[in-house]
């Protein structure tokens, strides 16, 4: 029922992508980002374009595995799409009563909406090639420098993989609840918006439970093996750039270049 | 008639990178009144298995009869074969919220359309048959111990009156008293309800007490469904499926080693008891 959730999710398989480091992977994907913001000509787009199918291909991860992600922003591409359509003064397409659609108003849409997809996609890469724990480990050495500032940086990353661990775990905990309810004739589907959620008792009391005791057996273990934050704390793995991460730097920068220059091109 | 599966296939998350067989083509028949013993390594799909036989999930192929009717087909209820085949989740304590014990068992009947009375009339019994003295059907069922809130939980789904019941490891993590004390009342249930059983369990030792039938799942296929004594005999392959066979049959085997020649099948204590002093006493006269 809820194994098929795939935002932030991780894909499992082994590709050129999945074995960068991971500030490679997020000093790049924020690179693109950028640069989807940068240009607004046609050219800047077809080059957005080729780059983000490109690294699609790299990650081996399956192109309809993706497309699954975007359905959590259809409702805000449609919103954003037709408030572009609409109220966008310019030269006149066509008339609909007081509605009046324009060329500029269709231009403006179409590239927003291609601006909305590739920012979830290529975001979704990042998160699909690289497991949780290297995400937060890798943020936490590059705002390492943040530390000095009095930010407490372990302390955030922390309990960052500590709550991304956790998700998995309470959905497949939730699963096993509601299984065992359902065995005993509860009903989460029919019914009215109340009974909907007088439904979901059985469900929440549970669940709450069972995550503080969670919580309570992770401290523990954690104290256990004399968990005492960050200071002086060594890794097992430190993050080591590669030569696969120097290329990817230089290509992602060529990228970034020639996306900001393509706004001195006419069209 | 009752349980029965056809070419039942099972495939998680099928089409990407995180696929995983868990049942292939797996076909038996349960008869009713039956104490059915399943056992398997962990991973190989005893609790998927289980799922399917009250329709929590879908088998990807395949397809379960309950009574002779397809219980995946359009149309038929599942609320109404949820309370014929019960299902007691492994560590079902883990599900109660209720305020009181007695409202917790109360929960299935209700669910069921079982009016205020009637609901409480089979609650009560059913804490009755797995033990719970009645000063604790007020209290909280967080605050009472761990083998109670089993109990508990047991009664919940037993509340909702089943023919089949099924139970998933039900004694893991209890003390031998309460161990002891679950599988007793649960054999109870079967001799004097005539309920039909179906026990997932790692210990031989029970399944060869209580079990009059074992099921055997290896990395998601059928190995054996027979009497337990029949599929002992076969311990060199239940070895390899990181399973053994009751201490009982490695003593048997270890003394026919000897020459001294008991009967290859035992499986209990009692038997075991048994053969030896018939031998003694042959050994006597001699």
């Amino acid at each position: 029922m809820l194994r098929d959730i795939t935002i932030g999710q991780y894909y499992p398989v082994s590709s050129p992508l999945h074995r960068l480091d991971p500030r490679t992977k997020l000093a790049g994907t924020m690179l693109y980002l950028l640069s989807l913001f940068m240009t607004d000509r046609l050219t800047g787009y077809l080059i957005a374009t080729v780059f983000l199918f490109t690294v699609i291909r790299l990650s081996r991860v399956p192109f309809r595995f993706m497309v699954k992600g975007l359905k959590a922003i259809i409702l805000l591409l449609a919103l954003s799409v037709s408030f572009n359509m609409f109220l966008t003064p310019g030269r006149e397409l066509f008339r609909l009563g007081f509605i009046s659609i324009t060329y500029e108003g269709l231009f403006t849409a179409a590239f927003m909406a291609i601006r909305l997809v590739y920012l979830v996609l290529g975001s979704s890469i990042m998160t699909l090639t690289t497991t949780p724990n290297a995400l937060t480990d890798g943020l936490e050495k590059s705002l390492g420098f943040m530390k000095r500032f009095g930010v407490p940086v372990h302390e955030i990353a922390m309990m960052m993989s500590i709550a991304l661990r956790f998700i998995p775990i309470l959905v497949e905990e939730t699963d096993k609840i509601m299984k065992a309810q359902t065995a005993r004739g509860a009903d989460f589907e029919s019914g009215g918006l109340i009974k909907k959620a007088r439904a979901m008792v059985p469900l929440l009391v549970p669940l709450f439970i069972s995550a503080f005791r969670r919580a309570l057996d992770l401290s523990m273990a954690m104290e256990a093996r004399c968990y005492h934050g960050g200071e002086g704390r060594t890794k097992m793995k430190p993050l080591r750039y590669g030569k696969n991460d120097r290329i990817a730097y230089v290509i992602v920068i060529i990228y970034f270049i020639v996306m900001g220059s393509t706004n001195l091109l006419p069209f | 008639m009752s349980l029965k599966a056809e070419h039942l296939t099972h495939i998680y998350q099928k089409g990407t990178a995180m696929e995983s067989c868990a049942l292939s083509d797996i076909s038996f028949e349960i008869e009713d009144g039956s104490f059915v013993g399943l056992i398997g390594h962990t991973g190989s799909g005893k609790s998927t298995l289980i799922q399917h036989l009250n329709g929590l999930i879908r088998p990807t192929e395949g397809t379960i009869y309950y009574e002779g009717e397809d219980i995946f087909s359009e149309g038929y209820d599942l609320r109404s074969l949820r309370a014929k085949v019960g299902l007691v989740f492994q560590y079902p304590e883990y599900q109660l919220f209720e305020q009181d014990v007695l409202t917790d068992v109360k929960f299935g009947p209700k669910n069921m359309g079982a009016s205020e009375e009637e609901a409480e009339k089979r609650a009560v019994e059913a804490l009755k048959l797995v033990g719970v003295s009645e000063e604790l059907f007020k209290r909280s069922p967080f605050e009472i111990s761990g083998g109670q809130k089993r109990r508990v939980a047991i009664a919940g789904v037993l509340s909702m009156e089943p023919r089949v019941l099924i139970l998933d490891e039900p004694t893991a993590g209890l003390d031998p008293r309460g161990r002891d004390e679950i599988l007793d009342s649960i054999d109870r249930l079967h001799r004097e309800r005539g309920i039909t059983i179906i026990l997932v369990s790692h210990s031989m030792e029970d399944v060869a007490r209580y079990a009059d039938k074992l099921m055997v799942l290896d990395k998601s296929r059928l190995k054996f469904f027979d009497e337990p004594k029949k599929v002992f005999s076969h311990y060199r392959e239940l070895e390899r499926m990181g399973l053994s066979a009751p201490q009982i049959t490695y003593l048997a085997a270890g003394l026919r080693k000897e020459g001294i020649m008991v009967d290859e099948e035992i499986s209990t204590v009692g038997e075991a008891k048994a053969e030896i002093l018939r031998i003694i006493n042959e050994t006597d006269k001699a």
